[in-house]
């Protein structure tokens, strides 16, 4: 118990020494959360930027709504490449004959997309309007009622609001990811240093348990991962205004667990590193394809295989905890399942932590 | 305790290989209570692995390591000896103290009994002014003889020192040798790599090791007859010269 304590105390003392790790767990996340903030919450309200040639009928083009879209009216077609270029834009409408033809810039796809389906509902549109129009200069029979055409619709979400954005999507696995990044990265070159520096030789030539040393570590660093989350989630409620709907503690509770299953994982990624930076070249082997598959691009349309492999990555259980939490508002019910499987993980890593120590020390 | 033959560490038939190379090849070292024992030899030559082996870090092939009649590797017999690598291996951003304070308990010592070990060896290297500075401040030197006094912090019956006068000027190599032998005289057991090879001459035994075998072992007197050398760094190099 002495020695656990010892190493627990001299981990929390080395993290604050080092000012420059301290502020990168602590404030680097804060810094991304931000700008991702700014970046996936702006760009939702700018507006397609069309070219329409005279030939394109009126009533399409002003069943375009406003809001979305910006006409820059032309005379003619010609040079019509040279037109979008010029104005920069999204797209250039003409007609030929009972036709649009519709050509995109695409260099952002998914403005293309916007534009087809904005067209696709106008030319609904005018069509509802030209049949309500037929319907009401047709002779009826007085005993039918009048079916109004006037449709309107009412949204409600099952999760979120009219509000929500990507950022919102996103935001949960991002704290998991977060979390699970720089807790991997520092206790992964805090092993690596104990072995280059020597260190590690003289802890081993004293009678710790090597059990007692993997648990400080854990304790250690576990401690500061709980920092990092609590200032995430503070920061992002009440600075960001994002909504978490379900228990907070359940959002705290996963990422220590998210934390101490990349505790265990970066100290035993770290025996196969001599240097620190063969410890970063494994970010993109091993944290990078995480994010991937921790449900930031959904799963449900990639092919079986695929989905094979995020079940062997922890943080897309941890991704799909933190969702169900954050956004679904569920209870441990739901995410049950997600921790049973995060404490496997860190139970098998641990166990080869342990065992793998022996490498610098046969008891 | 003033049974001067009483067998502290032994490594007998000791060979070791890493994956092809072979590193130890039946080194047998008997290491007596109040002596001090130093190895030298080449870069290389399986000195430090003699040491990991004994400490139970490493595995030996064939043979047996024994530190106060239990077979190493043993876990709890490491609270009993004082080891110091080749590296200084403190925690740079920790001061003096702290280093201490963590070793300390690592070997099971608390509270006033810590304190007092503490006082008393930061004393015996000269470090006392320096107790509370950080560690990444120190001169090789200073660092050096922080490394030294955990070694000896838990007031060990066995000293296992790899190397320890590296990077230490003259008179505190002196100072350090007067107290290992001061050490040795209140029967503490001894063991010390060197390269230097006037060291050597203050050892009571010098075991000679090129490539992974025990050239030579005896008193230094011993082996300055048996090569016909009047120092030991003549020694040295004529073992070399004749292992080839």
């Amino acid at each position: 118990m002495i020695q656990f304590k010892a190493v627990l105390v001299r981990v929390i003392k080395e993290i604050i020494r080092d000012k420059r790790t301290l502020a990168l767990m602590l404030l680097a996340p804060i810094l991304i959360l931000t700008l991702m903030n700014l970046v996936f919450n702006s760009n939702t309200d700018t507006k397609l930027k069309l070219g329409v040639t005279t030939s394109v009928p009126h009533k399409i083009i002003q069943s375009l709504p406003n809001s979305k879209v910006s006409i820059h009216h032309y005379q003619n077609s010609h040079n019509h490449t040279q037109k979008i270029q010029a104005a920069n834009l999204d797209a250039f409408v003409t007609r030929n004959k009972n036709k649009l033809e519709i050509t995109y810039e695409n260099e952002d796809p998914t403005k293309s997309a916007q534009v087809k389906s904005l067209f696709a509902n106008a030319l609904l549109a005018s069509n509802i309007k030209e049949l309500s129009a037929t319907l009401k200069e047709m002779p009826l029979q007085p005993s039918t009622k009048r079916t109004s055409l006037n449709f309107k619709i009412k949204n409600s979400y099952l999760y979120g609001n009219s509000n929500s954005t990507f950022f919102d999507k996103i935001f949960p696995v991002l704290i998991g990811f977060f979390v699970f990044f720089f807790v991997f990265l520092i206790s992964g070159i805090a092993l690596i240093r104990e072995r280059t520096s020597g260190t590690l030789d003289r802890l081993l030539a004293t009678p710790i348990r090597r059990s007692q040393l993997v648990f400080g570590y854990l304790a250690g660093y576990g401690l500061f991962a709980i920092l990092q989350t609590l200032l995430i989630v503070l920061f992002a409620i009440y600075i960001l205004q994002v909504e978490i709907v379900g228990n907070l503690f359940l959002v705290l509770l996963t990422n220590i667990l998210v934390a101490l299953v990349a505790l265990v994982i970066g100290l035993f990624v770290s025996t196969f590193a001599n240097s620190e930076f063969q410890m970063m070249q494994f970010i993109p082997i091993i944290v990078v394809p995480q994010v991937f598959f921790s449900g930031i691009i959904p799963l449900d349309t990639m092919a079986h295989w695929v989905k094979f492999i995020s079940y062997l990555l922890p943080l897309s259980y941890a991704g799909d905890a933190l969702t169900d939490v954050m956004i679904k508002g569920q209870g441990l019910n739901a995410i049950a399942k997600d921790w049973l499987i995060l404490l496997v993980f860190l139970v098998i890593f641990t166990f080869l932590n342990i065992v793998g120590l022996k490498r610098y020390r046969k008891v | 305790m003033t049974d001067f033959n009483y067998t502290i560490a032994s490594i007998n038939h000791a060979s070791k290989s890493f994956g092809q190379k072979k590193v130890l090849s039946d080194i047998t070292l008997n290491i007596k209570q109040g002596q001090i024992i130093g190895l030298i030899g080449p870069s290389g030559s399986g000195k430090t692995t003699t040491i990991k082996c004994l400490l139970g870090m490493e595995k030996l092939d064939t043979g047996s390591a024994a530190i106060f009649g239990e077979k190493m590797p043993n876990r709890q017999i490491l609270e009993k000896i004082g080891y110091m690598g080749q590296t200084d291996a403190l925690y740079e951003t920790l001061t003096a103290l702290e280093n201490l304070t963590f070793f300390g308990n690592l070997m099971g010592i608390t509270g006033a009994e810590l304190t007092a070990a503490i006082n008393k060896n930061i004393s015996l290297v000269n470090l006392t002014d320096s107790l509370h500075q950080i560690v990444a401040a120190f001169s090789g030197g200073m660092k050096r003889r922080l490394s030294l006094a955990i070694a000896l912090l838990a007031n060990p019956d066995l000293i296992i020192l790899d190397e320890p006068t590296v990077g230490i000027d003259p008179s505190l190599r002196l100072d350090i040798w007067t107290q290992l032998r001061a050490l040795a005289t209140i029967q503490k057991a001894i063991i010390v790599t060197t390269h230097v090879m006037d060291e050597a001459e203050k050892c009571d035994l010098v075991g000679l090791i090129i490539n992974g075998k025990i050239f030579a072992l005896g008193t230094p007197n011993e082996l300055k007859k048996k090569f016909n050398a009047t120092s030991i760094e003549e020694v040295f190099l004529k073992a070399e010269v004749s292992s080839k």
